[in-house]
């Protein structure tokens, strides 16, 4: 499986995987960590500042120590950009693939890839389909490693709304979160996918959280500040903070339809890009 | 009223906790027992493996490497509503998780115990005020064994109290109350 260690593409690739890996699996980046200081500071709850004490301690001390943030360093969702030198082969999912086996080893990680039938481990978080790879082109050859928990993954919906209903996407959000409570480990960041098809509402949630969150729309900022009139607050034990910040991405869709997705993520918002320079 | 400066408990607990109410802020320090689902499957059938008297539980399963623990963040406790039971008619006074529990459990503690939340994802925080004594049931696996450990002031808030007082709870019913003002036709 493993090309030679000649093959410069192949090499390079899977050090910048591994590299962005552990960068994501230790340290949060700057434009979150803009947002949850800026929440703590607002946050009136004196539950909820407490856990804003402990969230920020534990941001310095993984990240002073190289360790992860949190024990489950979740499944590798990654995201390439090939310029136009650089041809989609397989070699390019395998260099991926031997990036996250290298840091489920070395950072470590805790191998959460499962067959989801027979729940059998792969026990190197790659196997069954995965690493998930996204593939775009673009002008510089770039890895981004976006490890997702499953706390937060499995309080994420979608739905097909009547396509006269564009009021209902707020409901649709904030009913989310109403039913996550606390399992999501929040303050949150939420994704959320408008239009394209079934599939494409859900990609587009998951790409909206690598959107800058230090800014929101006048329209991202209503669902937002919608979410946290509900008050679940830090880790669902109450306060002003059950959101930080909700990001919308849109693609055209059917005129009949209007699919959208929350995917839900955790204060923890993991992600890092590196550029591959081979 | 929340306290201002974190209320210093040391395990075994006792009668001090009947002090605590939901919300307050308390460093807990001496030997907890981690364990999740398989292990509470395990203990139910085979006994508990250490003296329950005033023991805490901690919803755990950490990152274990050469016998240092690297990471120990809280697991969802609402996976343990139905196997609590037994441990706090055993004697045990303190359960450690995220997200609360169940109102039988609620119920359970009443009188005699109470549910203290560690914040989620604070794995790293936990790791550092942590030393390793010991593990039972280790074929569970690192996830499930069971994990003595000893703890150093780790910083937890009271979420549910003996009197039954619950901050989970709490945030719920308020959540469903405003989700119901503003979202009516969503509410059924």
């Amino acid at each position: 499986m493993q090309k030679p260690a000649t093959d410069p593409l192949f090499s390079t690739l899977a050090d910048a995987t591994f590299r962005a890996y552990r960068e994501a699996a230790t340290s949060l980046p700057p434009d979150v960590l803009r947002v949850i200081d800026a929440a703590a500071a607002r946050e009136t709850n004196p539950v909820a500042l407490g856990e804003f004490v402990n969230i920020r301690q534990n941001i310095r001390i993984a990240k002073e120590l190289g360790v992860p943030l949190c024990q489950d360093t979740g499944v590798p969702v990654v995201y390439l950009t090939l310029p136009p030198e650089v041809p989609l082969t397989q070699g390019l999912y395998d260099a991926v693939a031997e990036g996250c086996r290298r840091a489920t080893r070395e950072v470590p990680l805790r191998p959460n890839v499962v067959d989801p039938l027979t729940r059998h481990n792969t026990g190197d978080n790659t196997g069954a389909g995965m690493p998930a790879i996204h593939v775009r082109p673009g002008k510089k050859f770039t890895i981004t490693i976006l490890p997702k928990g499953a706390g937060a993954e499995n309080s994420s919906r979608i739905t097909m709304l009547l396509p006269t209903h564009t009021y209902g996407i707020e409901g649709f959000v904030v009913e989310t979160m109403l039913y996550a409570e606390g399992k999501p480990c929040p303050p949150v960041f939420l994704g959320v996918g408008i239009g394209g098809t079934f599939d494409m509402a859900a990609s587009l949630a998951k790409e909206a959280l690598l959107l800058p969150v230090d800014t929101m729309t006048d329209y991202e900022q209503k669902i937002c500040d919608s979410v946290n009139k509900l008050g679940i607050g830090p880790m669902g034990q109450g306060g002003d903070t059950t959101a930080l910040a909700v990001k919308v991405k849109t693609a055209g869709c059917h005129t009949a339809s209007l699919p959208v997705a929350v995917n839900v993520q955790c204060w923890a918002n993991r992600h890092a890009t590196r550029e591959v320079k081979w | 009223m929340v306290k201002t400066a974190p209320v210093q408990l040391r395990t075994p607990l006792g009668d001090e906790i009947l002090e605590l109410r939901a919300g307050d802020r308390v460093e807990l320090s001496g030997i907890v027992y981690t364990a999740r689902d398989e292990a509470h499957l395990r203990m139910q059938k085979e006994g508990i493996p250490f003296d329950p008297k005033g023991a805490v539980i901690y919803h755990c399963g950490p990152v274990v490497k050469d016998n240092h623990i690297l990471a120990a963040g809280p697991t969802t406790s609402a996976r343990m509503n139905e196997l609590s039971g037994f441990l706090l008619d055993a004697g045990v006074r303190g359960l450690i998780g995220k997200g609360g529990m169940g109102s039988a459990v609620r119920d359970q503690l009443r009188g005699r115990g109470v549910y203290f939340a560690f914040t989620g994802g604070c794995a790293a925080l936990a790791a550092s005020h942590m030393r390793l004594e010991g593990v039972c049931f280790e074929d569970l696996g690192m996830a499930e064994a069971i994990w003595a450990i000893r703890l150093e002031r780790l910083p937890l808030v009271v979420g549910i109290d003996y009197e039954g007082n619950d901050i989970f709870e709490t945030a719920r019913k308020k959540a469903r109350a405003v989700f119901l003002k503003h979202f009516p036709a969503r509410s059924t």
